[in-house]
Parts: C-alpha cells; sequence; structure tokens
C-alpha cells in the first residue's frame, strides 16, 4: 500500500516523461528537466511515440504497427532514446491508426506498416519528419503544425477525455503522473463527505449520461439515507448505437473512473462499486480489469485506503446485449443476476437500490469529470459551459461527417462549429439533411437549428436530448422515415417486454412506419401515430419506452413534407425506401448491350441485342444490381 | 428464428470447467449473469442441459435460468458457427449502408440472421454498435473487424475463411 507521501515521488519521477506529452511543449520542456533533477531514477527518453490502441485504430491494424515500430526502434539502437506508447483513443478515428511524435506533437495519420521503417530512421533518427505520411492538414508553407493546431483539436476542450491518447491505460504510474489519484488523497485528508457533495453541487455538473439531473444531488440524497452497506455503480452500458464515449474513456484512461468512484463512495458512505460494462466492448473490459489489479497492488483501491481508514473496493459486471440495461434500475437487477428488467421509482435508488440498498449510479463520463472538479475547484469548472449546463460535454461524430471521432466542447458550443468547423462538414459535396443526437431516445435536429448552443435544456426545447452524446449526422441520401423505422425497429427489438405500452405500442409504431415506407400509408396513419407516440410517452414504465416515439415525434416535427410525400405521392425523395422506388432505362443512353438483363437475378429486364432494353415493373425486386452493372449510365432510380 | 438439430455433445472436460466456474462464483451476489457468461464461453452456447447444470448447482428453478438466458441478446441457445459473421447495424454504420452490407452476407451465405450455415462454418448476425463508429460500416468475423465495408468487399472477406 503506498501513501500520499509515496504517490507524490512517484508523481514527480513520472511527470518529466508525461509533460512531454503535453500539448504546451515548451513549458512542458523545463518542468520536465527540474523533476528529472528531482528524480534520478526516471525514465529519460528522449522522444515518445504514441500508438492509438483504441477500438477504432486496433481495428485498422494499430497493435501489428506497434510491433513492427518497436522491432524497427531496436535495429536502429534507438531502445534507450525512444520509446513506444499505447494509448486510448485520440479521438480521429477516421484517420487511424494515429501515431503521435513527441515532444513536436508530429501527427501521422493512416499508418501503414509498410511505412515505419522510413519512419524511424528519417523521423525518429535523423529528425526529419516524412511529411508524405503526415497528416496533411498539418503540412504547411511554414513548416508542420502540432497535433493541437489543427482544427479538429484547436476548438476542443479536453476534460473527460484529457488523458486519452497522452497516457498508458495499463501503466497506473502514467496516471500517477498526470496528477492522478491526487483528488482521491484530498478529499480522504482534507475534506468531509459534506465537503465532496457541496463541491459537486456548487460545480454544476449534470449526469452525462442523458438525462442531466445535477451529480450532487443524487449523492446527496444517497448519504441522507442511513443504511448498512451503501454502493456506488457506473453505468458503463452504453448502449446508445453511434456512442462510444464512454468506451474511449475507459480504454484510455480507466483509472479516472476507479478514482471518481472512490470519492463518490467516501462521500455516500459506500465501500462497494461496480462497473457495469458492455461486453462488446473487449479492450475496455480487459482495460479495466487491469486497473482495478493495479489499483489494489497501489492501495487506491481495499483497506484503509492512504492510511485513512476509508475501504472501497470494486467489482466488475459484464453486460449481455440488452440496450435496456443503461437504464438505471433495469442496471441494477441486471448486476443482481437476474432479467435486466425495469422497476417502478420510486422507491428511487438512492433510497433502495442495488439490493435494496442505497445506491448511487453514474455514467462513465460524468465520473471522469469528478476528480478533475476535486483538484480544480467547483469555480474552475462553473467557469465553462450555459447557465445551466456547466462544464464541457463529449461527442462522438459519426455518420456523413468528414472527421468521424470523439470531441469534447464545452456546453454551449453550436451544431455549426461541431459539424463544421471540427467535423470538417459533410463529405462528398452532399447537403446537410440532420444531425440526430440521443440515439434512439433523442431526435433529429434540422439545419435550421445549426446555430443552438447545445445544452441539455436547448435540445429538449428543439426535440432532442442530449443523450450520452452521440451525433449523428445525415445528408440528403438519408430518408427521415426509414431513419425512424430503424430506430423503432431498435426499440421493437429492445423493449423488455414488461410493460404493456412499451412492448406492444412501438410494435404497432414500428407497423405503422412500415406501412408508410412501403407506400401504403394514409394520411389518417400519419394522425393516429402522433396520438400513439403520446400515448407511449405517457404510459411507460422506464425511459426506454417514455422517450422511444422521439424520433418519430421530431421527425414528423421537421420533416413533414417527406412524410407526406411518402403517404400522398407514394415517392421517397431521398431514393431509399425500395418499394417506392422504380428503376428505368434511358432509351437514349442505352446501347443495347444485354448485360443488365444478364444481371437481373429476377428476369425482369427484356430486350434484345442492340435495342433499347425496358424493366418491368411488376417483375422488378429493386436490389439495383443492373444500375450497378449498366456501363453506359443508362439505369437511374426514381 | 434459429432453429437447433445438433445434439448436445459436452465433454467431460468442459463439465469439469463449468462445475470450477460455479464454485469459484457460487457465493457472490448477483453469480448467476457472471456464471453464464463463462459457460458459453466453455460451450460455445447454452443448450438446456448447461442451464440443468447450472440450475441443479446454484439450486435455483431451471425456469429462473432459462429466464435470464432468453433475456440477454449475447447468451445464445443455439450453437454458432465456426466463424461468427456479425454486421453492425448502429446508427452510424446503417446511415453508411450497412443494411446493404447485411443483405449482401444473407444472399452469399444463403442464410438468415440467427442462422448458421449447413456446415457449421458460418454464422450471421446484425449487432448493435461494436464503437467502431469512424470506420463504418463494420463487420467482424470472430475478433477480427472489418471496417469502410462497401458491398464489393463482402465476398473477398468471405474466401479468406473458406
Amino acid at each position: 500500500m503506498k501513501t500520499l507521501e509515496e504517490l507524490r515521488a512517484i508523481r514527480e519521477k513520472m511527470q518529466g516523461q508525461i509533460s512531454i506529452r503535453r500539448e504546451d511543449v515548451d513549458r512542458a520542456y523545463d518542468s520536465a528537466s527540474e523533476s528529472a533533477a528531482v528524480a534520478e531514477d526516471a525514465p529519460k527518453y528522449r522522444s515518445h511515440v504514441l500508438v492509438c490502441g483504441g477500438t477504432g485504430c486496433t481495428s485498422s491494424g494499430s497493435v501489428q504497427i506497434m510491433k513492427v515500430l518497436q522491432e524497427e526502434i531496436d535495429k536502429n539502437g534507438l531502445r534507450d532514446e525512444v520509446c513506444v506508447v499505447q494509448t486510448g483513443c485520440h479521438g480521429l478515428c477516421a484517420l487511424g491508426p494515429i501515431m503521435i511524435v513527441y515532444p513536436d506533437a508530429t501527427f501521422y495519420s493512416m499508418v501503414k506498416e509498410e511505412d515505419i521503417p522510413e519512419i524511424v530512421s528519417e523521423h525518429l533518427k535523423d529528425g526529419r519528419p516524412v511529411t508524405r505520411l503526415l497528416y496533411s492538414e498539418t503540412v504547411t508553407d511554414d513548416g508542420i503544425k502540432s497535433l493541437s493546431d489543427t482544427n479538429f483539436y484547436k476548438h476542443q476542450h479536453r476534460i473527460a477525455l484529457r488523458n486519452c491518447g497522452v497516457i498508458n491505460p495499463e501503466n497506473i504510474e502514467e496516471y500517477i503522473g498526470t496528477g492522478g489519484y491526487q483528488a482521491l488523497g484530498k478529499v480522504l485528508t482534507e475534506m468531509t463527505p459534506d465537503d465532496v457533495i457541496q463541491t459537486m453541487l456548487d460545480s454544476g455538473l449534470r449526469g452525462r449520461g442523458g438525462a442531466g439531473f445535477p451529480t450532487g444531488l443524487k449523492w446527496k440524497f444517497a448519504k441522507a439515507n442511513d443504511a448498512d452497506q451503501k454502493y456506488v455503480c457506473c453505468n458503463a452500458d452504453e448502449g446508445d448505437p453511434g456512442a462510444f464515449m464512454d468506451r474511449s474513456v475507459l480504454e484510455g484512461d480507466p483509472h479516472v473512473v476507479l478514482e471518481a468512484m472512490a470519492i463518490a463512495g467516501y462521500a455516500i458512505g459506500a465501500t462497494q462499486g461496480y462497473i457495469y460494462v458492455r461486453a462488446e466492448y473487449p479492450i475496455a473490459v480487459s482495460r479495466l480489469i487491469i486497473a482495478i489489479e493495479q489499483a489494489k497492488e497501489y492501495g487506491m483501491l481495499g483497506e484503509d485506503i492512504f492510511g485513512t481508514g476509508f475501504n472501497f473496493n470494486i467489482g466488475l459486471r459484464l453486460g449481455a446485449g440488452a440496450f435496456v440495461c443503461g437504464e438505471e434500475t433495469a442496471l441494477m437487477t441486471s448486476i443482481e443476476g437476474k432479467r435486466g428488467e425495469p422497476r417502478p421509482r420510486p422507491p428511487f435508488p438512492a433510497l433502495k437500490g442495488l439490493f435494496q440498498k442505497p445506491t448511487i449510479l453514474n455514467n462513465v463520463e460524468t465520473l471522469a469529470n469528478v476528480p478533475q472538479i476535486i483538484v480544480n475547484g467547483p469555480e474552475w469548472f462553473a467557469s465553462m459551459g450555459t447557465e445551466k449546463s456547466k462544464g464541457t460535454k463529449v461527442f462522438a461524430l459519426g455518420g456523413k461527417i468528414k472527421n468521424t471521432g470523439l470531441v469534447e466542447v464545452p456546453m454551449g458550443t453550436t451544431l455549426r462549429q461541431v459539424i463544421e468547423d471540427i467535423g470538417g462538414g459533410i463529405p462528398n459535396g452532399k447537403k446537410f439533411k440532420a444531425a440526430q443526437t440521443g440515439g434512439p431516445s433523442g431526435g433529429c435536429i434540422p439545419a435550421e437549428h445549426f446555430d443552438i448552443p447545445i445544452d441539455y435544456d436547448n435540445l429538449i426545447s428543439i426535440g432532442s436530448m442530449m443523450g450520452s452524446g452521440g451525433l449523428i449526422v445525415m445528408d440528403e441520401d438519408n430518408c427521415m422515415v426509414d431513419i425512424a423505422k430503424f430506430f423503432l425497429e431498435f426499440t421493437v427489438d429492445e423493449s423488455c417486454g414488461k410493460c404493456t405500452p412499451c412492448r406492444v405500442g412501438t410494435k404497432r409504431l414500428y407497423e405503422i412506419l412500415d406501412k408508410i415506407t412501403k407506400g401504403q400509408g394514409t394520411l389518417e396513419d400519419l394522425d393516429k401515430r402522433e396520438e400513439l407516440c403520446y400515448y407511449i410517452k405517457e404510459n411507460s414504465l422506464c425511459g426506454l419506452g417514455q422517450t422511444a416515439p422521439n424520433p418519430v415525434l421530431s421527425t414528423l416535427r421537421y420533416f413533414k413534407d417527406e412524410y407526406i410525400a411518402h403517404v400522398v405521392d407514394k415517392k421517397c425523395p431521398a431514393g431509399v425506401c425500395k418499394a417506392l422506388l422504380s428503376y428505368v432505362i434511358d432509351a437514349d443512353k442505352c446501347k443495347g448491350c444485354t448485360l443488365c438483363a444478364r444481371t437481373c437475378p429476377n428476369g425482369a429486364i427484356e430486350g434484345k441485342v442492340k435495342e433499347t432494353h425496358v424493366i418491368r415493373q411488376d417483375k422488378c425486386i429493386k436490389c439495383g444490381a443492373c444500375m450497378e452493372k449498366c456501363r453506359f449510365g443508362a439505369i437511374s432510380k426514381k | 428464428m434459429a432453429s437447433n438439430k445438433i445434439p448436445f455433445a459436452g465433454s467431460k472436460e468442459q463439465e469439469a470447467a463449468l462445475m470450477q466456474i460455479i464454485s469459484e462464483h457460487k457465493d457472490d451476489p448477483g453469480c448467476l449473469m457472471p456464471i453464464l457468461q463463462k459457460a458459453q464461453d466453455i460451450y460455445g452456447y447454452l443448450p438446456i442441459e448447461v442451464q440443468t447444470m447450472i440450475a441443479d448447482e446454484l439450486h435455483i428453478p431451471l425456469e429462473k435460468v432459462y429466464g435470464v438466458v432468453t433475456f440477454y441478446a449475447q447468451f445464445s441457445l443455439y450453437p454458432k458457427g465456426r466463424y461468427k459473421v456479425s454486421v453492425c447495424l448502429g446508427t452510424a454504420c446503417y446511415v453508411k449502408g450497412s443494411g446493404d452490407i447485411f443483405n449482401k452476407l444473407q444472399e452469399l451465405l444463403g442464410i438468415g440472421s440467427g442462422e448458421c450455415t449447413p456446415d457449421g462454418k458460418f454464422s450471421l448476425e446484425a449487432c448493435r454498435c461494436i464503437g467502431a463508429c469512424g470506420l463504418a460500416p463494420v463487420l467482424t468475423v470472430n475478433d477480427e473487424v472489418y471496417g469502410r465495408l462497401t458491398v464489393d468487399d463482402v465476398e473477398g472477406i468471405l474466401q479468406k475463411y473458406a
């Protein structure tokens, strides 16, 4: 077990190295040399090469890149000068695998195995960056820009993600080197539980899982209830398709979550915590297991932490693919080893939660803010953001956007800034249609609200919600009726079946949407559907059902003309809904080559050699194979 | 729906491994889920025979075990293929055309979602977001991830496992 003094010694030992990777390079260098003087056993590499080991970059082959990199470094005799560090997600997943060379923060993107020898001999050995392989935006006439000066990074403000992509998540000493576990030390030795709760209340931190409940208030309620056992749970069951911020925090900085849970435990009087994490995140799970082991070994978890008599342990529970388990009561039921069905509230978890004991449940990103609030003070945190939404928010940019990845911006940043300045806009010259936030519980935001500052309350006022932070961009090729149907199909599938409004209501709603996309809808269906939406919202037991109609309501609000087109004109303007499309051959362009007729799997195309061909609409199954194959561009869909 | 015509063929070693897992976790509160997850690792799926063993050892009714197994999407009552092909139909992948990729796979493999080819080689399923949205659309074959896909890539990927 480590004491506070030992913690400081580790921090000083590591600081010099960690500061090489912090963005303010010059200052970091000064402090590096100072710390190096303090701690003689500190490692002294002149350069660090960071390779992203998040899910995105691992999927693009970063593990192999790292292996080859280390081999080349050894071959060039640089083993004692250059170290390779596997980090968590850097955020710019679209450009993976990502490799960053410090101290200059030179940014290599889409690195290939065969490029490594050149990068090592030219850049790492001889100090000449291989410009051809750098992220193109960083190569300018005035020299090479560092990572933090790129459009993607310079508008960001990283608190929850501050260590992601900076430290090795599998090494607790790197986390300590960034100031890790300092907040826990401060809380246990200098603050009472009430001080901690007051700090959280003053900071204005609200739950990042979606609903935005004030975190301090949740802790206060749980503290007020006496019990022989209380629990701190972490919701890492990030079920929103398209959201991966929690995964990135767990993969890139798992200790911040452990530290925050211990702080929460001290505040409410709990000695046991559980992290409920999706089984679909194998890298996050394995890093959490390592982090918990290391934290125990260093005495940051376990008995008598820092010699203060405070005990806190954390258990890991894996989900098994049920979206509803992201709902707080369902999550607790699942940890209890039962079917993950929600239960009615009240009683709220602060009174009767896990195993019927007072429990708090915080989302990963919420927890990732906690240690920084303790160290820097609540005023610092409250100085960022809007009046009612403080701090920053992490968004996962996905869909039709150039820079897909993870960004963290102050609350109140506009959608335009996020999508255009940071996200780089829509690719292929297409037109923006909508941004979807809040996953299956949220809504679609049209272009007319592009300049609205993003915070909890504004998003609700325009019919969407913050959700966990998935932000999926759609362009003119996406059909909004089809998107609404897509989300309903999701909720029908994930509805646990306990309450009728959700189980039956979402199914009926799906059927109406399905009818519309097949061109069989009527105007009456549109009205019926709206009524059904409100019925489901008002009568469902848990958040899943209460928010399930949101994608339908918001698309109806902003894209009613598309629904009308489907129902009245029997057309899908975006060309997505198959039943409403017809493939036709342009007689002027058709050369009569017969390729389409031979390609058609259903024999729907007729015509003789060197004569114009015709598609028989009654036989066409709308697979589009003919259009793909035609060499003269003679087939189009309408 | 998927169907199961393959008789249960658990070995003594598998049973011993399962008993070991059960005795390790038995006294933890809420131990059923972790035990089922590890049992599925051992057997590849959770047939009624395995569920019965777990129910007997934990002294809980079989229907309780069955209730939990059928609630969660990741527990399977049927054996999967040697190569588990799984297409992400999360939002980010969906808007980038993963639905077409899924259809192409159904066509090429001749099986539907949740089914296994008769030779036991491939099984196909749709999954929710795996968090690799930056590479959308993606599919996985066992633990291998393939990203930035087009419909034309699908055939080549399957051939790798042929």
